[in-house]
């Protein structure tokens, strides 16, 4: 596994690094017990871009939700940089898929993207400028006085992240964020998402369940087994830095990632079954 | 660009009787045929002046039976004497005063119980505990009548004022404290978690989260909470004769001054549609970005 890029190879213990060691989530129903993670370990160097593409169930958001610190984890511990996450750290924002209901519909869209930095204790001037440049930066400088809900979804979703980069997080969490927006914003969404990060320099973490999407974006694809979830594959791409829809998507060296990724979901979906055949571990 | 008028989607289902919210205009005119029907007649016809025609037909119908004989005059007066009545009595300074009286008592009470409703409905909804332990007491309280503390209010507190607003209190409160409790356990998940993981502290989740998500709760319980309240001023002033619009209703009656008497009821009426009205004003100014009052920029 060759998991970090090269420009961030000492940087496991700085501040943006994540560290995800040995997590286990186990939900307790009414007499039901559901192991919805079983083993998750894997690092996130600083600045890096990571995908986690699975098949549907396999516990993605679960696993987001821990390494945000929205839930904790049965057993395993997530750490940013040095410190071990234990509710929702101060460097990480999230971008949840459902814009619509992550943005307060009661303020408008300064109002949204400001309300986290108030939250920071941030000064009044700083904000502004913070708002301003957030807005500007997903190209709509023109709607801080909108109500979220007088936007379409893309814009939406372009609210939110907005807000998420306001926030000046060293890592940033993104739970499918585009499966709810149609083709053509999806596209745009991508970019934003890429010129951003190469931009911005936080580390990503881009759940996704859409293989292309996956390729298209990351600097590395994490491939989540089915529930019980494990990792089971961790690739590298190594497409260029300069990604463009048509161009990207065209090359070779993408068709084959894709294929491998698309080899894997498949293969993780009947991983545990295989694995119980072969009288394997619990990982291989 | 079409302006969409929605109506009752994503608020509170069982609360709002959509019955009682004017059906919605028509969205854009419909093409004229060359002969309209009847039903595209009448449709063309504005709500308001249909509300008002049908206003007009109850008044006609109200004056022309006790004169057709079909019911005693003695005990339903034709409506012009009821407006004759109304006439005397807007110009006597104890209806005014006991105009007022209603008014405030219905004030008071509702104040009183919104305010309490609301606090004890975000301090019950939002400790899991305490809803818990608190669910089934609510719902022994919640259905007792009003009235049926009568007895009791005059006994502890009397004839007056305070005995009006211990009614009306227990009756307005429970609707708010209930639409609250609603309103508290609808937060939305993933607004929570939006705030949770921006590192909001619980405060600043209850001002900026829960108090907005709670508020078309709570208008609906004001609404409603409104109409009883004004029911309750009325009836106890009726029952244990606190100066107000219902002792003076039982007073006309006593007195055998039948016209007098429809006059107060007809107030008491009208006074609940103003009651009403200022609620909807109120409700549409607080929500305007709500699922239920704004105007959506596209479908």
């Amino acid at each position: 596994m060759t998991g970090t890029k090269a420009a961030a190879p000492a940087t496991e213990y700085s501040a943006g690094a994540l560290a995800v060691r040995g997590v286990r989530k186990v939900y307790q129903g009414s007499g039901r017990t559901v192991e919805a993670v079983r083993d998750l370990t894997f690092t996130v160097g600083a600045g890096d871009l990571a995908c986690i593409v699975g098949p549907s169930g396999a516990g993605k958001t679960t696993l987001l939700k821990c390494v945000a610190g929205l839930l904790a984890p049965t057993s395993g511990e997530v750490r940013l940089g040095d410190a071990r996450v234990q509710g929702p750290p101060p460097g990480m924002a999230v971008v949840f898929q459902e814009y619509g209901r992550s943005l307060f519909p009661w303020m408008t869209v300064g109002a949204n993207v400001e309300l986290p930095l108030k939250q920071k204790k941030i000064g009044k001037a700083e904000r502004a400028a913070l708002v301003a440049q957030a807005l500007d930066s997903v190209g709509l400088q023109d709607a801080p006085a909108a109500y979220p809900w007088q936007l379409s979804g893309g814009m939406q979703q372009r609210v939110a992240i907005a807000r998420a980069i306001a926030y000046e997080p060293k890592v940033l969490l993104m739970d499918e964020p585009f499966a709810a927006v149609d083709a053509q914003t999806r596209a745009e969404l991508e970019d934003l998402t890429r010129s951003l990060w190469r931009k911005l320099g936080m580390t990503v973490l881009f759940v996704t369940h859409d293989i292309d999407e996956a390729v298209y974006l990351g600097e590395r694809v994490l491939v989540l087994s089915a529930s019980p979830t494990v990792v089971m594959e961790d690739i590298d791409v190594d497409l260029p830095a300069e990604r463009e829809q048509l161009t990207t998507r065209a090359l070779p060296r993408f068709a084959e990632l894709r294929a491998a990724v698309y080899g894997h979901v498949q293969r993780a979906k009947t991983f545990h079954s295989a694995a119980a055949a072969a009288g394997a571990g619990d990982r291989p | 660009m079409r302006v969409h008028q929605r109506a009752d989607t994503g608020r509170p289902p069982a609360l709002s009787p959509a019955a009682d919210r004017p059906p919605d205009p028509p969205a854009t005119a419909v093409p004229a045929p060359a002969a309209p029907s009847a039903a595209a007649r009448l449709r063309a016809v504005p709500d308001a002046a249909l509300g008002v025609l049908g206003i007009v037909l109850f008044a006609a119908v109200l004056e022309l039976l006790p004169r057709l004989g079909a019911v005693p005059a003695k005990y339903l007066p034709p409506f012009s004497e009821m407006l004759g009545a109304l006439g005397d009595e807007l110009g006597s300074g104890a209806f005014w005063t006991a105009l007022l009286d209603t008014v405030e008592g219905w004030a008071y009470g509702l104040a009183i119980a919104v305010v309490a409703g609301t606090a004890l409905g975000l301090v019950i909804g939002s400790v899991e505990v305490l809803r818990k332990a608190t669910a089934s007491t609510i719902e022994f309280l919640r259905p007792i009548p009003s009235v049926a503390l009568i007895p009791l209010a005059v006994l502890v507190l009397g004839t007056g004022l305070g005995s009006t607003l211990l009614l009306v209190v227990y009756a307005a409160f429970w609707p708010v404290l209930l639409q609250v409790l609603g309103g508290v356990r609808d937060v939305d998940p993933v607004a929570r978690d939006t705030a949770v993981g921006y590192g909001f502290s619980p405060w600043a989740r209850l001002r900026h989260v829960v108090w907005p998500t709670t508020l078309p709760y709570l208008m609906t319980g004001l609404r409603l909470a409104a109409s009883v309240a004004l029911i309750l001023t009325v009836s106890s002033q009726l029952i244990i004769g606190s100066p107000g619009l219902g002792s003076e209703i039982a007073r006309a009656q006593s007195s055998n001054a039948i016209p007098r008497m429809y006059a107060l009821v007809l107030v008491a009426g009208a006074l609940g549609v103003c009651v009403n009205v200022l609620a909807r004003a109120l409700e549409r100014r607080v929500l305007s970005w709500h699922t239920s009052v704004r105007t959506e920029a596209r479908a």
